[in-house]
């Protein structure tokens, strides 16, 4: 018995021989936290940071989320735990009270035929925004706020619901009256992330600007889910938020905000949409004849610029032909029963959900009904140039307003304006290919064409440690963004 | 003399190669605590592997050795780049042999020997970071060996025999580095067969030129052990690609590659014996692990092993009637190329340090006793040749492993 004994300590020894690096990763010390203190790290935001993708929140999308990625990382820096507000599935979707009120989320399914097709997850979500996980969470990242939203007590509030309350924030606040920075702060944050303003455009711009540019005006009571928020209201919001997250001395990362016009939401359907042959073309060419000769008219009673008049004339080939459009911007000649109406070019976007009726018949009983050629895409359905200016106007103050901040509170800047315009243009590189912002094929953005896949917010966190080791002299690891998945299959 | 043995051991420290792939070393207590030698010692029916030829100068009529061991091998893993930490959970692993010889006459001894000459188990954490490579694999082969020596004369024997393998396998991946159902489960397949069986065969001569030294050769060869028609189990496939990804079989090849020895031994007065062994393991026949399944998928894995050799050394001390201490070492090359470092058999070179010993109960009886410690240096490697996209991506980092094999036999002859 005794030798048995002995024997099996001898083999518990061995066993227990696990060979040691010389330099080991998971030693204190290998990695650096340089000035910054990584125990306490909080992150506050929008969807992005709450790990939002393909059109939902599921629990497999928050464990992707950037800041969660990046925690992990942290944790070889002197990192603690990070808490997020898992919901119940990785379904995706919200109930309220037993009713849906946000969709499951995105999935690829095949049809007969073999060719993939984004879909809807068939199933029923089952996370109640009625059963509370009352936070404050490490993550405090709250989908669809906007900036001036994290300020707001009551924000979570369920009798504020729908108008002014949120229903992920709802779920996770601390109390219904507390506000998503009050709760951030509670977590007496040693690092925080800030990555918010997106949805201070994005409604502005996914709407095909049907919202209002709300510069100059200052009282956000006021505002509508598709305006633009005045940059002087963003600029004091964002002074306030980051006085409340570095009070206690906490170090931290702000975050530049992308261009909405380089994400594939806007960037798929192309505005020369609509394919025709010679015939087609001359019977159409003769519809919009009319029109035509109006519009040389106001030219001539100089109603209308030559320019305007050269954009307003409707003229078709054979070949790939611009989508018809309403311009509202366009000098208004409805007096004269003259509609506002231009070819798209290079510079409008149509918003991706328009691909569906695009070209189909508005009336059935009518040929000549064709969408985006018969019948104009109305303003809903078109971010047009000026209307894509004003969003990127908004953008850019904002961006000021984000650099300028970081430099006066000390804080690590991320260029994730940089990294979007990469993504859209030259693609980013990983060791598994190239990241491009090509709607589903891309890899970096899920399938609601907005939000990024896994491997997209592996490449913002990696944005954000390079950001955050710069300035804080810290060597928080990369990580991998080819061990991140990007579609899901149903 | 010592003039010999420390340029032998100047010639071993200078060769600068590589460890063993998926040979597993352990033939015998008696042998291998002399640091695995043995192709010209004749000590023990244990000669059956080492040399056939070798069964014709044992001293008894009949003699049988049975023994086991326990491998308790660990690996660690690192990538600095990415914070990457893996320890592997490999399985204690128990190869064992079983010999027996029996002299029928003046010129001829037959033998059986029984042994698992080839085998691996490695065991990582589920989904780990190179889990596109391999999560946990087991190999497994028992040599059977019905063998044949002839003596000449007192100088000069033969021997031999076929050898009839049988192997299992059972290895377990992911699909690719990300890819996950909805619920966030890794695609992956296990390949399952048992009963795989090959046919191959020993070779040995010796010569004992003087009474004090023996010289031996001993060839065994390949065995390619074909799977066919295996199990082949795929996992956490979404519904809509179960078309693609169907569960059937596989077909795959692995050779256990064909093995050169020579040595030699020198006995000093009665009580020292030193042994010189030097193998050479034929790698080269070792080209990919690829892997064609009933669904139509193939998966191409090069491996591209390069022939290596090992360096053996021991020592034999008859300290008196009961006891007999053993000591050795060797250096094994590891046939892995730069850049096919697969973590499935991460072995760069290794040093190993053996030592043992027998306790003699009786004229007829022994209990042999060995240990071996198998030391490899921390290695900056990786495996090149995973695909994704038509191209190549690295799986890299830090290896460092080590093996701590206690072993326990006896011997029983007259």
């Amino acid at each position: 018995m005794k030798k048995i004994l002995y024997f099996s300590l001898i083999a518990a020894a061995f066993a227990g021989c696990q060979p040691e690096f010389n330099d080991a990763v998971n030693e204190t010390g290998f990695y650096d936290n340089g000035e910054a203190d990584f125990s306490t790290y909080v992150s506050v935001g929008n969807s992005l940071t709450a790990g939002y993708t393909d059109g939902a929140v599921f629990r497999f999308g928050q464990t992707n989320s950037f800041p969660n990625i990046m925690a992990t990382q942290f944790a070889h820096a002197g990192g603690g735990e990070f808490t997020q507000p898992l919901v119940d599935d990785n379904i995706g979707g919200l109930l309220a009270g037993g009713q849906q009120i946000a969709d499951a989320r995105r999935v690829i399914q095949y049809s007969a035929d073999g060719s993939p097709t984004p879909v809807i997850l068939d199933g029923t979500p089952t996370t109640d925004i009625t059963n509370i996980v009352a936070g404050p969470y490490n993550n405090m990242g709250v989908p669809g706020a906007k900036s001036y939203h994290l300020l707001v007590n009551g924000y979570g509030n369920i009798g504020n619901f729908p108008a002014a309350a949120n229903p992920y924030y709802i779920r996770m606040a601390s109390t219904p009256d507390a506000s998503v920075i009050q709760d951030a702060v509670a977590m007496n944050p040693t690092f925080f992330t800030l990555f918010i303003g997106s949805n201070d455009i994005l409604g502005y711009a996914t709407s095909g600007g049907t919202g209002i540019d709300q510069t100059g005006n200052q009282n956000v009571a006021s505002y509508g889910s598709n305006d633009i928020t005045d940059p002087t209201v963003f600029a004091g919001v964002y002074n306030q938020l980051l006085q409340a997250l570095t009070a206690n001395g906490a170090k931290g990362a702000v975050a530049s905000l992308p261009e909405v016009k380089a994400v594939p939401f806007l960037t798929t359907v192309p505005y020369n949409a609509i394919p025709l042959d010679a015939a087609t073309a001359a019977y159409l060419n003769q519809s919009y004849a009319q029109y035509n000769g109006a519009i040389q008219q106001f030219r001539l009673l100089n109603a209308i610029t030559e320019e305007e008049a050269a954009q307003r004339t409707i003229s078709f080939s054979a070949g790939q032909n611009a989508v018809v459009i309403m311009d509202e911007d366009l000098t208004d000649l409805s007096a004269y029963s003259v509609p506002n109406l231009r070819q798209a070019t290079a510079a409008d976007f149509i918003p991706l959900p328009v691909s569906s009726v695009l070209g189909t018949l508005a009336d059935p009983n009518d040929p000549t009904s064709v969408i985006g050629v018969g019948v104009p895409l109305n303003d809903g359905q078109v971010l047009t140039e000026t209307e894509a200016i004003t969003v990127d106007n908004a953008r850019m103050a904002y961006n000021a307003t984000i650099e300028a901040l970081a430099s006066n509170y000390d804080l690590a800047f991320v260029d994730i304006y940089d990294l979007i315009t990469q993504l859209s243009t030259t693609g980013v590189q990983y060791d598994g290919g190239t990241l491009t912002s090509t709607y589903a094929t891309g890899g970096a953005f899920s399938l609601d064409g907005v939000h990024p896949t896994a491997r997209g917010y592996a490449v913002v966190a990696n944005t954000f440690i390079h950001a955050i080791n710069d300035k804080y002299g810290s060597s928080v690891p990369d990580v991998n963004p080819g061990t991140y998945p990007t579609l899901y299959v149903e | 003399m010592k003039k010999i043995y420390i340029s032998a051991i100047f010639m071993l420290v200078a060769v600068l190669a590589h460890a063993g792939g998926f040979r597993v070393a352990l033939q015998g207590q008696k042998q291998l605590a002399m640091g695995h030698t043995g192709v010209a010692v004749v000590n023990s029916p244990e000669v059956a592997f080492f040399n056939p030829a070798g069964m014709s100068f044992l001293n008894k009529k009949f003699s049988v050795s049975i023994g086991t061991n326990l491998i308790f091998s660990n690996i660690s893993f690192q990538n600095e780049q990415y914070g990457w930490y893996e320890e592997a959970n490999n399985p204690v692993v128990t190869p064992f042999s079983v010999y027996a010889t029996y002299q029928l006459n003046e010129w001829a001894t037959v033998g059986i020997a029984v042994y698992t000459p080839y085998g691996s188990s490695v065991e990582y954490d589920k989904n780990w970071a190179g889990s596109h490579l391999v999560n946990d694999i087991s190999l497994k082969a028992i040599f059977f060996q019905p063998t044949l020596s002839i003596k000449f004369n007192d100088r000069f024997s033969i021997g031999g025999g076929p050898i009839y393998a049988n192997g299992s396998v059972n290895f377990n991946r992911n699909l690719d580095r990300a890819t996950t159902n909805t619920e966030g489960e890794r695609l992956n397949v296990t390949i399952d067969q048992t009963g795989i069986s090959a046919w191959g065969y020993t070779l040995g001569m010796m010569f004992k030129p003087t009474t004090n030294i023996t010289l031996g050769a001993n060839y065994r060869s390949k065995i390619a052990m074909k799977a066919e028609g295996g199990e082949a189990d795929f996992q956490n496939i979404p519904s809509n690609l179960q078309g693609q990804f169907s569960d059937g079989t596989f077909d795959a090849e692995l050779p256990l590659p064909a093995e050169l020895t020579v040595g030699a031994s020198y006995e000093i007065a009665d009580k020292w014996l030193i042994a010189f062994d030097y193998n050479r393991v034929f790698w080269d026949a070792y080209k990919a692990l690829d892997v064609k399944f009933s669904n139509g998928l193939e998966s191409i894995n090069p491996r591209n092993y390069k022939n290596s050799s090992v360096y053996r050394f021991g020592l034999q001390y008859k300290a008196n009637e009961r006891f007999v201490l053993r000591g050795g070492y060797y250096f094994d090359e590891s046939p892995v190329q730069a850049g096919y470092f697969a973590p499935e058999t991460p072995r760069n070179d290794s040093n190993n340090f053996t030592c043992g010993f027998s306790f003699n109960i009786s004229e007829r009886f022994a209990i042999d006793a060995s240990f071996l410690y198998v030391h490899f240096d921390e290695i900056d490697a990786s495996y090149d040749y995973y695909q994704e996209n038509g191209s190549n991506v690295p799986f890299g980092g830090t290896y460092k492993n080590n093996a701590f094999i206690p072993g326990i036999g006896v011997t029983y002859g007259f």
